[in-house]
């Protein structure tokens, strides 16, 4: 189950219970729909380690920071998964932002490489 | 007289290097104006980084932190533009980037519909007083929460993600219509220390 556009892709590996999400991140409104809806499926499907790979994400703006926060929270709230955010130092970003969803989920796993 | 919240700073041409660019909101379909925000930022990233190069590794890692939060910046800048611009004609929508030693400073400028401006001011003087992090947690937990999908359009997640994220000082002035009836135009500074 993939999202494929020219900026910006989404993947999701059920096997692996793994989202890799790449590209460039600047939709708005409900333009995100679709990506919430596919990270939805993916913890709706409760596996004990569910994978975010953002690995080649170079650019998140602020909706899709709520994007990204509404599926921790969904996370959250299925009390069930151990979540593992996979983060590359190669865009500075990722350094930044990406702890702010541990305040959301304290047990999150974060890994910055 | 303009009315400012946080500490606002005019600078004008002469206060070091500047580069402006200005486009009318509404003679463009949304998805096209969407678009250009990301043109612009990435302009204005890629502008701003010929001043840093990277010749060597700490220049370069300096040179890559610093285009990205200003890509960053005024992509979330431009965006709020675009959502909340008042779809009159007597206000373009401007962003501006002066270059001092010290710091790199943005400017936003766009027209704002009447009944947006208290909410708005309402919303910067939590964003002023209150404790940032506690703030950002309370409205990623808020958005989450609604039902509504709207991409976080009444958020206010930029300026949050900018002042957690980015260490950068936010100010606002509204001007003050000179005529009953004329439109108030809000400036947004952001001012990141270098």
């Amino acid at each position: 189950m993939d999202i494929t556009h020219q900026d910006y892709q989404v993947q999701y590996d059920e096997a692996a219970a793994t989202v890799r999400c790449s590209g460039s991140f600047r939709l708005h409104g409900d333009e995100y729909k679709p990506v919430l809806d596919l990270l939805g499926l993916a913890a709706d499907a409760k596996p004990a380690t569910l994978t975010l790979d953002v690995r080649e994400l170079q650019f998140l703006n602020s909706s899709g920071i709520n994007t990204l926060s509404k599926f921790i929270l969904q996370v959250r709230k299925h009390n069930v998964s151990q979540v593992v955010v996979q983060g590359s130092a190669r865009f500075p970003w990722q350094e930044k932002s990406l702890k702010n969803l541990q305040r959301l989920l304290p047990a999150l796993q974060l890994d910055i490489v | 007289m303009a009315q400012t919240f946080g500490d606002f700073v005019a600078l004008l041409e002469g206060d070091g290097e500047y580069l402006k660019i200005g486009f009318h909101p509404s003679s463009i379909p949304l998805q096209q104006r969407w678009r250009n925000n990301g043109l612009s930022a990435d302009f204005l990233a890629d502008y701003l980084s010929t001043f840093f190069p990277g010749e060597d590794l700490a220049s370069a890692e300096r040179q890559s932190q610093i285009k990205d939060a200003v890509g960053y910046i005024a992509n979330e800048l431009l965006e709020n533009c675009m959502k909340y611009s008042h779809a009159s004609r007597q206000h373009l929508v401007s962003i501006e980037m002066f270059l001092e030693p010290g710091a790199i400073t943005l400017y936003t400028s766009n027209g704002i519909a009447p009944a947006r401006i208290e909410p708005f001011q309402k919303f910067i003087q939590r964003l002023l007083t209150e404790d940032i992090d506690a703030l950002y947690t309370e409205q990623l937990e808020r958005n989450a929460e609604a039902d509504a999908d709207d991409g976080g359009s009444a958020s206010g997640m930029g300026f949050l993600t900018m002042l957690s994220d980015y260490g950068v000082k936010i100010a606002w002035s509204f001007s003050t219509p000179s005529q009953p009836g004329n439109e108030v135009a809000v400036t947004t500074m952001v001012r990141m220390p270098l």
